[in-house]
């Protein structure tokens, strides 16, 4: 540790980080807009500028190293006015239509004009025009609002290995754009939204659902169901001031009904019957000579990454579908006969950590006869939206359980929501399914985390079960380039699209930092910790699903509804 | 983006990089640490090729080299050295900066659009010229100064111009 100077005040830093990771870590707040946390620093935006005594020049302080006895002033007349310049000619060409805007109220870009204590237009307006681009399922364009801080391309090229979105051309010309000028929709993007998280301004955001739910609540001939993601319950709390990682559960599903939903349903069920039919395919897969290492499927971001970037290994990803669409395939069939109500009637919504759930819905064989499975996919951000739209004090309603009959999960569903879970929880099962034993000690910690790929071996009778589990695409890159370059000691393969897994969604609160995330993690962990039913093979309710319509794990009727299959995508067309 | 075809191409000839191009593009990439630092040199092989850099083209380097193809058309559109429409089979690159401009570019600019019919970023009509503005080319010393395809012209005058372009043939 060494010392600066920091406002005539003495702080501690370490050699060798930058100077605004040393004022973050001592509360000194200085703004910024293309800083990533866990990124090198790009220092495109500037807005970050310091004065250091001794330097003519301003430096900003994202991507300048700290020094000995280095002395800084961070409010400085001289730094005010530079940073309200560089915000003024940020500002100069956006169309501030803010009322009208997506990011209404919660604007990074306004929140600095307020900041920066901007109340003159002192340039001239020169607004930039761009078309909205609305091709893509999950992702919309307006490049108009574009201030070029980079983020989105950043966290797409070096953290998901992606390259949807690049910047095109230079100076004033230069565009977030796509090769060809293509859409959205056309490009390589997979759809997880780790864009929308970090843009600071409405240039991007998720296609809203918000219209088609309300539409459905308000027809009387739809019977509206819901049902909402392992993850939701420990990120909406942020959008309604409660502290990061709190639990609310049964307050959602007050709110649900109160919004006029007539079924509430828990996706963590539909979890647990992810873990009974993939568990149960990795039990065929060993046992007949199947395609290993198996892969999950849950993800579908990483699906399509699969199906693009490693078409040779689909035939590795596990053939069950999502716990979103399986969900969705037995309310319009189980549910629908069960309750006579006609599945074309039926309106399904889905509450999702993530943007590309909204394409996996719309993926041509995620339904039957013309009918799609799942009708509406709302971000948590949407759902939030939603719940004010309907004027309902959050914090007010009396906690309410959730509907049978998929209403009832194990806390093996509920960690599917953090990096890791979907395997602790096939592994529990797994090994009941093998065994006819449970495991001695269910949590297994070596498979959890948010950070890196972290491998665990664990005995099943006669059988070493080695298994991998990583989160962020980047990640999910090396892992692939080792079973590709023929690595063959690994069975089991769980990947989500984003880093740390859904509770780090491309749909989930914005502005949270990889603090917020383990708060977000823990909380399904304590759920984990604190229940009874900690395995899927015994959820009463899917039991009687199996005893009552389904058959067995892997029978025909689950081929048929809880099934699917993928494509090889054509890159380089 | 433009997909006229270039008047380097005959007919409807596609643009597929060649066994040789292809051979000496996966040639360089040996010789880089990293696959996108290829990027450059592989276009200046393709607009050698082709006079400039096709849509196409870019994509087929790309897979050549497992990189993405948005990097590589980032690249293309940041410097202005590339072509990212057809030029002409003479490509004029007159230059706009200051020790030129005080010599008289900007009016011999105007002559030579005036002369051949088009402006900046247009091909003529016989696919034989096109012209565009350039920064600085390092030859202040003789200015005005101007490139024809890969020539050197200095100490321009207009009557110097009509002669150059008399004898492009």
């Amino acid at each position: 540790m060494m010392q600066i100077e920091v406002n005539n005040k003495k702080i501690q830093a370490e050699p060798g980080e930058m100077i605004l990771t040393a004022l973050k870590r001592a509360g000194i707040h200085v703004p910024t807009l293309c800083y990533l946390e866990k990124l090198p620093p790009a220092g495109r935006c500037r807005i970050c500028v310091v004065e250091v005594e001794g330097r003519k020049d301003l430096v900003t302080a994202c991507s300048t190293p700290v020094q000995e006895n280095m002395k800084i002033k961070t409010h400085s007349p001289r730094v005010l006015n530079t940073r309200k310049k560089i915000l003024e000619l940020l500002l100069s060409n956006h169309p501030d239509d803010c009322l009208y805007c997506v990011r209404n109220g919660q604007c990074d870009l306004r929140q600095l004009a307020d900041e920066m204590y901007i109340r003159t237009r002192d340039l001239p307006r020169n607004v930039k025009k761009g078309e909205i681009d609305t091709s893509s399922l999950s992702i919309v364009r307006e490049p108009s609002k574009c201030i070029l801080c980079g983020r989105c391309v950043r966290v797409c090229a070096e953290i998901q290995t992606v390259n949807a979105i690049e910047i095109m051309q230079r100076g004033s010309l230069a565009y977030v754009g796509i090769e060809d000028d293509k859409g959205m929709g056309e490009s390589w993007c997979i759809n997880c939204g780790q864009c929308v998280v970090v843009c600071p301004t409405g240039a991007l955001a998720e296609k809203s659902h918000v219209e088609m739910v309300k539409d459905a609540l308000g027809d009387p001939k739809k019977y509206v169901v819901v049902q909402h993601a392992p993850s939701i319950s420990v990120t909406l709390a942020e959008e309604f001031g409660f502290p990061v990682g709190t639990d609310v559960d049964c307050l959602m599903v007050a709110a649900f009904r109160a919004m006029g939903f007539d079924r509430v349903f828990d996706t963590s069920f539909s979890a647990d019957l992810t873990i009974m039919e993939e568990g149960s395919e990795l039990v065929h897969r060993l046992l007949h000579g199947g395609k290993l290492p198996m892969m999950t499927s849950c993800s579908p971001g990483w699906v399509k990454f699969v199906e693009q970037f490693y078409p040779e290994l689909t035939e590795n990803v596990s053939t069950c579908k999502s716990p979103q669409q399986m969900m969705g395939a037995i309310i319009k069939s189980f549910f629908s006969e069960r309750e006579n109500i006609k599945p074309e009637d039926i309106f399904s919504v889905s509450i999702m950590p993530c943007t590309a759930k909204k394409f996996e819905a719309n993926r041509p064989e995620m339904g039957r006869n013309g009918v799609s499975d799942v009708d509406a996919v709302l971000t948590t951000r949407e759902l939030a939206e939603l719940i004010r739209l309907y004027g309902i004090d959050f914090k007010s309603l009396k906690p309410e359980e959730a509907d049978d009959p998929f209403g009832q999960r194990t806390t093996a569903g509920k960690i599917f929501g953090a990096s890791g879970g979907v395997m602790e929880a096939a592994l529990r099962s797994g090994y009941f399914l093998v065994t006819g034993k449970e495991l001695e000690d269910l949590s297994i910690e070596p498979v959890r985390g948010l950070e890196g790929i972290r491998e665990a071996k664990i005995k099943v009778n006669d059988l070493e079960l080695h298994v991998a589990v990583t989160s962020g695409l980047g990640n999910a890159r090396k892992l692939m380039d080792q079973v590709r370059a023929g690595r063959k000691d690994l069975h089991f393969i769980e990947i989500m699209t984003c880093p740390g897994g859904c509770i780090a969604g491309g749909g989930q609160p914005r502005n949270a930092d990889f603090e917020k995330f383990k708060a977000r993690a823990q909380s399904l962990y304590t759920i984990d910790k604190n229940e009874e039913i900690r395995v899927s093979h015994k959820n009463p309710s899917i039991i009687r699903l199996y005893d009552e319509f389904l058959g067995k794990p892997l029978g025909e009727k689950s081929h048929k509804l809880l099934h699917t299959h993928y494509k090889k995508r054509e890159l380089y067309n | 983006m433009s997909t006229t075809p270039s008047p380097h191409v005959v007919g409807d000839k596609e643009y597929k990089l060649s066994q040789q191009l292809k051979d000496k593009i996966t040639d360089l990439s040996a010789q880089y640490p990293e696959k996108n630092s290829v990027i450059i040199p592989a276009l200046h092989l393709i607009q050698d090729e082709f006079g400039w850099v096709p849509p196409a083209a870019m994509r087929q380097m790309a897979q050549l080299l497992n990189i993405a193809s948005n990097t590589v058309f980032g690249v293309a559109s940041f410097y202005t050295m590339f072509n990212n429409k057809p030029v002409g089979r003479y490509h004029i690159q007159i230059c706009r900066n200051i020790a030129c401009s005080l010599n008289g570019s900007k009016e011999l600019l105007e002559h030579i659009m005036k002369k051949l019919g088009i402006q900046i970023g247009e091909v003529s009509n016989d696919g034989k010229f096109s012209v565009s503005t350039v920064e600085c080319l390092g030859a202040c010393g003789s200015a005005p100064v101007m490139m024809v395809n890969d020539v050197y012209y200095e100490n321009l005058t207009e009557k110097k111009v009509d002669q150059i372009i008399k004898s492009l043939e």
